[in-house]
């Protein structure tokens, strides 16, 4: 399966177990998504629990806060992570403390999907990585698979938990692994051992990372597209790096960290999202705070840069092969 | 600039002649030291609107989006279409319930002056809103309200105590004190948890509803907004969403005037009336006499009834006047005229209601004024049983580490390693 596929797939076993599960956002009924991602649960579940909704996003989160009130399992779409931002108020101040500030009288179970990330040239608006704003909430959990095993089993637990989930799908790698050289053909998820994907129901635990490669020279801590670009710096490179798929950001586990830094005693962190106050602050503070005794090298990060997402100059933009493998030698020298 | 008058005006700049653009800021009918002014108000007769059929389409009845529905004439009588011709016993109940809303706020105005809470919101002239509706809702509608809807709870019967222990945050306060003072939750009681976010809860409220029509339920849900935050996004994506899918939901729009200090006008009063909100999204637009409990009574069975026939939303404009000052923060003095308040033209709800059932003979004077008592003794007992489990800042909260509870369902790593570094913490310090 792709990671479309697979994502369809968890929808479909989700909606099929639990009569309470709704999917609803922009084009996700008669159409299935503009990524097809929700195609023919309109068809198969009805209107009643797939439908298309007006163009604001506070109102859809906002709706979807209510149906969770109720006792529905709502599954809004964000179209566009990049179209997160008019929801923020409703995902931050509502979804995210309702449990808290009703002492767990009412609670907001939701899954918000929605495709992020760049590589795709989709301009300032098609491109963000929010995940940092989300990270930074407290009550909200966020969760980005990295191949289409892990984004159905990951959805299937989001959707079953009863915290409020941001659920990140790097898009870019909807349709095939992606390392990082724009310029060659596009690969396909055909053939690949993570696309081997169940057709029926099994979870993939949410604060469980994944050791994506097991190494010994260093540790790089990443999640979504750059787990590949990543996977293919440090083969191209030919070093043995233990490569650390972190799969959820909340809740983290940070014993897949800490065990393996300790280990290696040196340590990279790859995000695409821009540097200043972004996640990969927060993976360096942590290391830094557990593992300060066993490092060998100063901690080192590889970002999307402090601007804009630009389009014509997106490849410049993106924390691609060129970027990691100057990283892996510099922490290798020191 | 060469040509500072424009005299040389070519296409696409602003050319000779033409007037100076000005920008209109709002500005109230009268601030302090001066005259209240009410002239401006049309304030239709007792009776004189008419009432639509249930299932009327939004487009012919666009006239009541304009209109007053008023039930209580100048004498106190009951007159008109919009008569709900309700039994004595529940016109008592309405009586006391707006009553005891009003002692339960004076006692708690009167803690929080005392320093025994932090804030405290007076629903003061404004107790026919939620008890007028409530009382026409069924038991088991969700509510969602604004922060001076306290009056839903009251006519719930919901303990008073209950709802001092979350004003004084104390050990007995079922949201941990984790609340700022009358952001009431109460799930049993159909209360929706309160959000100091402006006209979020709008959105939820209409979501809840879609939900219960999606389930077949027979349920609805209700919300309360105040004019002032009409002009927030999530007003407008919930009236989107309830007429998109005819959501059985009853939104309130509680103009009461002021928005803090910011008149109505500042919302789009000066240009149109908050009921007509509703006609640009097709849903049935209703504007009551707030201060009328008989008329938001009325109203809001007539949108129950809607509702749950399956025929849509409605937008309920409660036209009523803020009395006291926005919240224990504010100085109302400082902005309006100090006559405004016993000059509104709308009167007083509670007096209203009592000359209409002193008129029907089954009430009187001192059954008032014996109730009154009644009713103050009984907030000053409730207020002193909710003190015995503490008052703000007082020692008599939850346990500390309950604090990390409750932000997700299992409480992660994280959250665990903090709550025991502030136990540690407090315990190196000696406390």
């Amino acid at each position: 399966m792709t990671m479309i596929q697979a994502i369809n797939s968890a929808l479909d076993v989700m909606m099929e177990r639990d009569p309470d599960v709704v999917v609803m956002g922009e084009d996700v009924g008669y159409f299935g998504g503009v990524f097809r991602a929700t195609a023919g649960l309109q068809q198969k579940y009805g209107k009643n629990r797939v439908f298309d909704t007006p163009i604001t996003e506070c109102g859809i989160i906002g709706v979807a806060v209510g149906m969770g009130a109720y006792g529905l399992r709502p599954v809004p779409e964000i179209q566009f992570a990049d179209y997160i931002y008019p929801a923020l108020d409703q995902l931050v101040s509502e979804a995210a403390r309702l449990r808290y500030r009703s002492a767990g009288e009412f609670i907001a179970p939701m899954t918000v999907r929605s495709p992020f990330g760049g590589g795709i040239f989709g301009g300032q608006t098609h491109s963000q990585s929010p995940e940092g704003i989300f990270t930074h909430v407290s009550g909200v959990k966020t969760v980005i698979p990295s191949t289409p095993y892990d984004a159905k089993g990951l959805l299937i637990a989001a959707i079953e938990d009863n915290d409020p989930t941001i659920f990140f799908e790097p898009k870019r790698i909807y349709n095939g692994p992606f390392d990082g050289h724009y310029d060659t053909p596009a690969k396909s998820w055909a053939g690949h051992p993570d696309a081997q994907v169940p057709a029926g129901y099994y979870r993939v635990p949410l604060g469980q990372a994944r050791i994506a490669r097991a190494g010994e020279a260093l540790t790089i801590l990443c999640y979504g597209t750059m787990v590949h670009v990543v996977e293919n710096s440090v083969t191209s490179l030919g070093v043995d790096a233990e490569i650390i798929d972190l799969r959820t950001l909340v809740p983290l586990d940070i014993g897949a960290i800490e065990a393996s830094v300790k280990k290696t005693g040196r340590c990279l962190i790859v995000h695409e999202a821009t540097r200043t106050s972004g996640f990969g602050a927060e993976l360096l503070s942590l290391v830094q705070e557990r593992c300060f005794y066993h490092l060998e090298a100063p901690i080192e990060r590889v970002t999307g840069f402090d601007t804009p997402y630009p389009h014509s100059l997106e490849w410049a933009y993106f924390p691609g092969p060129v970027r990691i493998r100057e990283a892996i030698n510099k922490i290798l020298r020191d | 600039m060469s040509d500072p008058d424009g005299i040389a005006g070519t296409e696409g700049q602003a050319g000779r002649n033409l007037p100076r653009l000005r920008l209109h800021v709002p500005e109230p009918p009268a601030r302090p030291g001066e005259s209240a002014d009410f002239t401006h108000f049309e304030i239709p007769a007792a009776g004189a609107q008419p009432r639509p059929d249930e299932a009327a389409q939004p487009a012919d009845m666009r006239d009541m989006a304009y209109g007053l529905i008023r039930v209580l004439d100048e004498q106190g009588q009951a007159v008109g279409p919009w008569n709900p011709k309700l039994p004595p016993e529940t016109l008592l109940r309405m009586l006391r319930a707006m009553a005891l809303t009003r002692a339960f706020d004076a006692r708690m105005f009167r803690a929080q002056r005392q320093g025994k809470t932090s804030f405290y919101m007076k629903s003061t002239g404004e107790e026919a809103v939620s008890i007028g509706a409530a009382l026409a809702l069924s038991r088991d509608d969700m509510c969602f309200p604004s922060y001076r809807q306290q009056g839903i709870l009251i006519a719930r019967d919901w303990p008073i105590v209950d709802m001092m222990n979350q004003i004084y945050s104390n050990k007995g306060d079922r949201l941990k004190g984790r609340q700022l003072p009358i952001m009431y939750s109460a799930r049993e009681a159909g209360f929706f948890s309160i959000s100091g976010n402006l006209t979020t809860q709008y959105p939820q409220a209409v979501g809840w509803a879609m939900a219960s029509a999606a389930m077949g339920d027979t349920r609805i849900a209700a919300t309360w907004c105040g004019e002032g935050s009409t002009a927030e996004g999530d007003f407008h994506s919930a009236c989107t969403f309830a007429s998109v899918y005819r959501a059985p939901v009853i939104m309130n729009v509680v103009n009461n005037q002021w928005a803090i200090s910011s008149f109505s006008g500042f919302a789009g009063a000066e240009s149109t009336t908050f009921a007509a909100r509703a006609i640009g999204y097709g849903i049935a637009g209703l504007r009551v006499d707030g201060n009328d409990v008989l008329a938001v009574h009325a109203a809001t069975r007539w949108a129950a009834d809607r509702a749950r026939s399956n025929a849509g939303p409605t937008l309920i404009e409660h036209f009523t006047y803020r009395v006291e000052g926005h919240s224990t923060s504010d100085d109302p003095t400082a902005y309006r005229s100090a006559e405004e308040s016993s000059l509104w033209p709308l009167g007083d709800p509670i007096a209203r209601l009592k000359q209409h059932v002193i008129g029907l003979g089954i009430w009187d004077e001192e059954r008032h004024a014996a109730m009154d008592r009644e009713l103050a003794e009984m907030v000053r007992d409730a207020a002193r049983e909710a003190e015995k489990n503490g008052i703000l800042g007082h020692g008599l909260h939850h346990p500390m580490e309950s604090m990390f509870e409750d932000v997700f369902e299992e409480m992660p790593w994280h959250l665990k390693e903090q709550q025991q570094q502030m136990l540690d913490e407090w315990k190196a310090a000696g406390l």
